[in-house]
């Protein structure tokens, strides 16, 4: 019998080996948002913007043109870059350390703004370049090296809901969470990433997807371990769902 | 005496747990992020008892650490490049206000593009902001000078902020033997932060900052400069009393070969320490190479630096960051300046080296010093400014 081919690396990822740890949420992300890009056969008009953080090398690894931005300003340049070049699908593409810290007065602003944007924002609960330490989405609780017996909210602050919050604002179209760890999850990923590009493409305004993701490293666990800990943990605090979805025809 | 293996970084951290400072607040980035790291481990111990604030960014950090100085805190913090720059605005500030905040400044190439490893762009983008500024030759030298750097910000002849630099990977996460004093000895050292003015004192209210236009900006920003002033002796005094409670003594600078040197290079950071090996080795060949490695920048130490080098007719001056000022790079235009004011004219070559990162080795500051000594008498600004070690 013939062999057939039922699955091939996407054109809108390079060839290369990623430097992403073995069970970290980018590469799939990536590959997600790069499948999306060529279904809709939109690699040739699609701008990105790399942000500061693991995600920083994107650029060696998506197929379509990229600028790096300075740490949490991604949703900036984004917005200029689409205000000039509007017919252009522009993706800023960040971590929970550029987007929710150091970037939150951007993220905050560009949504306001209701730009014509999409934010992929990969949330895995801690800053994993620099070696794990507390982010503003590390779980009450959670041990992060800057936080050695946990996370203690009275002191540190409260773990922030990023999708809901900027779901809050009305300049947002469509704001969704969605998971990178089980194969069901991935394929509802993928749905995430299709709806807020067509609302982009659409041109009523901002649209973001949040992805828990995991980070075997710097939590010190295996892959199956980070897996269970996503299911167990993370999820109770960022729940999964779309939480504002203002497509023609979508629900509200 | 207590040898031990640390990294620059841990030795910094090392320094921070004995300094005990009241507050610190700061974000993490490459290469300085174990410096706050390591150190909230200890305040996880308890093993100091500061007030650790992991805020959202650097532009927080400074401002906390802006707040915490004015209500008569002794705060720190630690960054590099980007973080440093993300100061920026903050960085003036709080030496206008005559806040004595220091800061663990790890060196990091200035983005862009963007760049992790070391040079001196960071802090040279920084230097006219009214901080008083160290470079560490090595991990000790990282230790001492932030010990220091508390005295001399402190002190009330000069009450402004400092940072130390050390070069990021090469020290920062280099590991090397160094000496760790005792707790009560540096506690002793340091003494208790007595600020002339806090917020929070009932009995003689004030306001930190208050606009300042046309009436008095300009001479509060001159009493700055007479801070800075004041810093280049109180710097020399702090150095010598260290010495006499630790026995490492530091100055504005340190010399090696120099007397009867015919050719001197003026280096900061870690490539004094490479410098050593290429002044001895062209010592054994009969060139009479002499080191001058600089360790305070902010003052600039213009008189001593004419004085000390006034006998060289060749000077290969190091700067590892460029100020696009299309003359020459920071360090090399300060010196020419010195020597104009000391009315001395040698033969200047700036060598900009190792941007981003880039290397440089002992044998290639041997060919820098006698490349110095062969250059003819430099006519025109090719001359005067090589880019070392670049592809082009």
């Amino acid at each position: 019998m013939k062999p057939t081919m039922v699955f091939s690396r996407t054109p809108g990822l390079k060839d290369v080996v990623t430097s992403y740890c073995p069970g970290c949420g980018h590469g799939v992300a990536h590959r997600l948002m790069a499948e999306v890009l060529v279904e809709m056969n939109a690699l040739g008009r699609t701008i990105a913007v790399a942000p500061v953080g693991c995600a920083v090398y994107g650029y060696d690894y998506w197929n379509f043109d990229t600028t790096e931005a300075a740490h949490g300003r991604t949703p900036a340049v984004a917005t200029a870059i689409k205000r000039v070049l509007p017919d252009r699908l522009v993706i800023s593409y960040q971590g929970d350390g550029d987007l929710a810290s150091i970037g939150m007065a951007e993220i905050i602003h560009a949504a306001n703004r209701g730009e014509r944007i999409t934010v992929i924002f990969i949330n895995n609960a801690n800053y994993g370049m620099t070696g794990g330490q507390m982010a503003p989405t590390t779980l009450a609780g959670q041990v992060t090296t800057t936080t050695p017996e946990g996370r203690d909210v009275s002191q540190t602050g409260y773990p922030m809901r990023i999708a809901e919050l900027l779901a809050t604002l009305p300049g947002v179209k469509f704001s969704a969470r969605g998971a990178l760890h089980k194969p069901g999850l991935v394929r509802k990923a993928k749905s995430l990433i299709q709806k807020a590009f067509a609302i982009q493409d659409a041109g009523t305004g901002f649209s973001i997807v949040e992805f828990v993701s995991l980070c075997p490293t710097n939590w010190g666990v295996n892959t199956l371990q980070a897996v269970e800990m996503v299911e167990k943990d993370m999820l109770k605090t960022f729940p999964l769902g779309i939480f504002k979805d203002e497509q023609v025809g979508g629900k509200d | 005496m207590k040898i031990i293996a640390k990294t620059g970084n841990e030795a910094m951290a090392e320094a921070m747990r004995q300094i005990n400072p009241d507050v610190c607040a700061a974000y993490p980035i490459t290469p300085a992020t174990e410096v706050m790291q390591i150190f909230a481990g200890f305040v996880n111990d308890g093993l100091v008892k500061t007030e650790l604030m992991m805020v959202e960014s650097e532009h927080s950090a400074m401002s906390a650490c802006m707040g915490a100085t004015a209500a008569g805190a002794r705060t720190m913090t630690s960054t590099s490049s980007q973080g440093l720059a993300f100061m920026y605005e903050m960085l003036y500030i709080a030496a206008g206000y005559r806040l004595p905040i220091v800061i663990a400044e790890v060196n990091r190439a200035l983005s862009g593009p963007i760049n992790i490893h070391c040079d001196h762009g960071d802090t040279m983008g920084a230097r006219d902001t009214g901080w008083i500024q160290l470079f560490s030759e090595n991990a000790q030298e990282a230790y001492d000078n932030l010990i220091q750097a508390i005295r001399i910000a402190e002190h009330p002849d000069v009450q402004l902020p400092a940072w130390t630099s050390t070069d990021g990977f090469i020290i920062s996460h280099g590991m090397e033997n160094m000496e760790v004093y005792p707790d009560e000895a540096v506690q002793k050292f340091i003494k208790e932060f007595q600020p002339s003015f806090t917020l929070l004192n009932n009995q003689q209210p004030l306001t930190v900052g208050a606009a300042d236009l046309q009436d008095f900006y300009f001479e509060h920003r001159r009493a700055a400069a007479e801070g800075m002033r004041h810093a280049k002796r109180v710097i020399q005094e702090i150095g010598r009393e260290f010495g006499q409670t630790f026995g490492r003594s530091y100055g504005l600078f340190d010399t090696l070969e120099l007397d009867d040197a015919e050719v001197a290079l003026v280096a900061m950071g870690s490539t004094a320490g490479t410098a050593r090996m290429a002044v001895k080795n062209l010592r054994q060949r009969g060139v009479k190479a002499g080191l001058l490695k600089l360790r305070v920048f902010r003052p600039f130490p213009a008189e001593e630096l004419a004085q000390a080098l006034k006998h060289v007719p060749n000077v290969a001056v190091m700067d590892r960051s460029d100020g696009f000022n299309a003359q020459s790079a920071p360090l090399a235009t300060e010196l020419k300046t010195a020597f104009f004011d000391a009315g001395l004219k040698p033969k200047v070559i700036d060598y900009i080296y190792g941007l981003g990162g880039r290397d440089i080795h002992f044998t290639e500051l041997e060919q820098i010093m006698e490349k110095t000594l062969q250059a003819p008498e430099p006519g025109d600004l090719d001359s005067r400014v090589v880019y070392w070690g670049v592809r082009e």
